[in-house]
């Protein structure tokens, strides 16, 4: 079956002005039927107002092993948050 | 008192095609052949359950005994029912459901569009909602139609073998009688073999796509509009009876 019909992952934009955002994925002939599989699938309930779907083999991942190089040294880099820094009462609402 | 008006015939007749397709490709709810279609095939099932239920209401209202849309769907006999043969045609495998629900598709995208400038209010303001549902149906049925055509070995000659099967029967909804004369005299719906020529340039275009051949025309399968069906229609209704033949009344 997937021989026909490789796995295509879904973006849905629930309203204007938010990002479309990952929810799942369809397998489908083409990119038409995953649109349409994608639309019968997950807007069922009014979810949506616009959907992207891409083929899953297209989508290039981070290896899982390599997390410590990649997201370990942001682990001890508190002052990147903006709660780390005391703003002076003179300043207001920012 | 009441009284079997056209209208009355013509609304039954439209309601009745509604719900026993719906009922046909409900069967398939959680028997299609992929996730994606068991989803897609019962929404769309869904769709057509409802305009069904809009045109019984109305139907109800017309006849004046003081039915409601379940009496009328579910407690008449099988010779009560006005619907087209093609409609009650089985899901003998994935392509009959795509090429039966194509040519219906088609014919009641055209009728819908054409009810939204309906002299009947009601029925105009059921059109404008089920035309949009209908065009769904038809981009959903011609793709995958174009696909099965213009697939494998096996999709395409099953998809043709369908097409040859069910083909007959598509005549049916364009013949027009009495009543459908009426209905166009009075401005309510167009009269069904106006709408033929669209249909059949709309669907060579399809079937080139999905590199089909159109069989040569035959004797065109009817009945239906008058309560004469198939052997098929009784097995229907024995499903779709069942639960207010067993529980009169019952209701969720």
């Amino acid at each position: 079956m997937t021989q026909h019909t490789p796995l295509w992952e879904v973006f849905i934009r629930p309203r204007n002005g938010l990002s479309h955002r990952h929810c799942g994925s369809v397998h489908a002939a083409d990119a038409s039927l995953a649109l349409q599989a994608a639309r019968d699938v997950y807007t069922r309930r009014g979810e949506g107002l616009s959907i992207w779907v891409v083929p899953s083999a297209d989508i290039v991942a981070s290896d899982p092993q390599d997390k410590d190089e990649l997201f370990a040294p942001a682990e001890d880099k508190v002052y990147r948050h903006p709660t780390f820094y005391e703003v002076p009462e003179e300043v207001g609402h920012m | 008192m009441s009284t079997v008006t056209p209208l009355y015939t013509f609304v039954l007749r439209l309601a009745d095609d509604h719900l026993i397709l719906g009922q046909r490709v409900s069967e398939l709810c959680g028997h299609a052949p992929m996730l994606e279609e068991d989803m897609a095939l019962p929404n769309i099932g869904l769709d057509l359950l409802g305009q069904a239920r809009a045109l019984y209401t109305y139907a109800a209202e017309l006849q004046g005994l003081g039915k409601s849309e379940d009496d009328l769907a579910f407690c008449r006999q099988e010779r009560d029912y006005l619907n087209a043969l093609l409609v009650e045609r089985p899901n003998l495998d994935f392509a009959h459901t795509i090429v039966r629900h194509l040519l219906h598709a088609l014919f009641a995208q055209q009728l819908w569009q054409c009810l939204q400038g309906s002299s009947d209010a009601t029925l105009a303001a059921i059109a404008g909602k089920a035309s949009k549902e209908t065009a769904y149906h038809v981009r959903h049925t011609s793709e995958w139609l174009i696909r099965l055509g213009d697939g494998t070995d096996e999709s395409h000659e099953r998809a043709q073998e369908a097409l040859d099967i069910l083909m007959p029967y598509a005549k049916e909804l364009f013949e027009d009688d009495a009543t459908t004369q009426a209905m166009s005299d009075a401005g309510v719906a167009p009269l069904p073999s106006s709408l033929f020529e669209a249909w059949s340039q709309r669907l060579d275009e399809i079937l080139a796509m999905a590199t089909l051949s159109r069989p040569e025309a035959s004797l065109g399968l009817s009945g239906g509009r008058d309560g004469r069906h198939t052997e098929e229609m009784g097995h229907v209704l024995a499903e779709l009876q069942y639960m207010q033949r067993a529980y009169p009344g019952l209701t969720w």
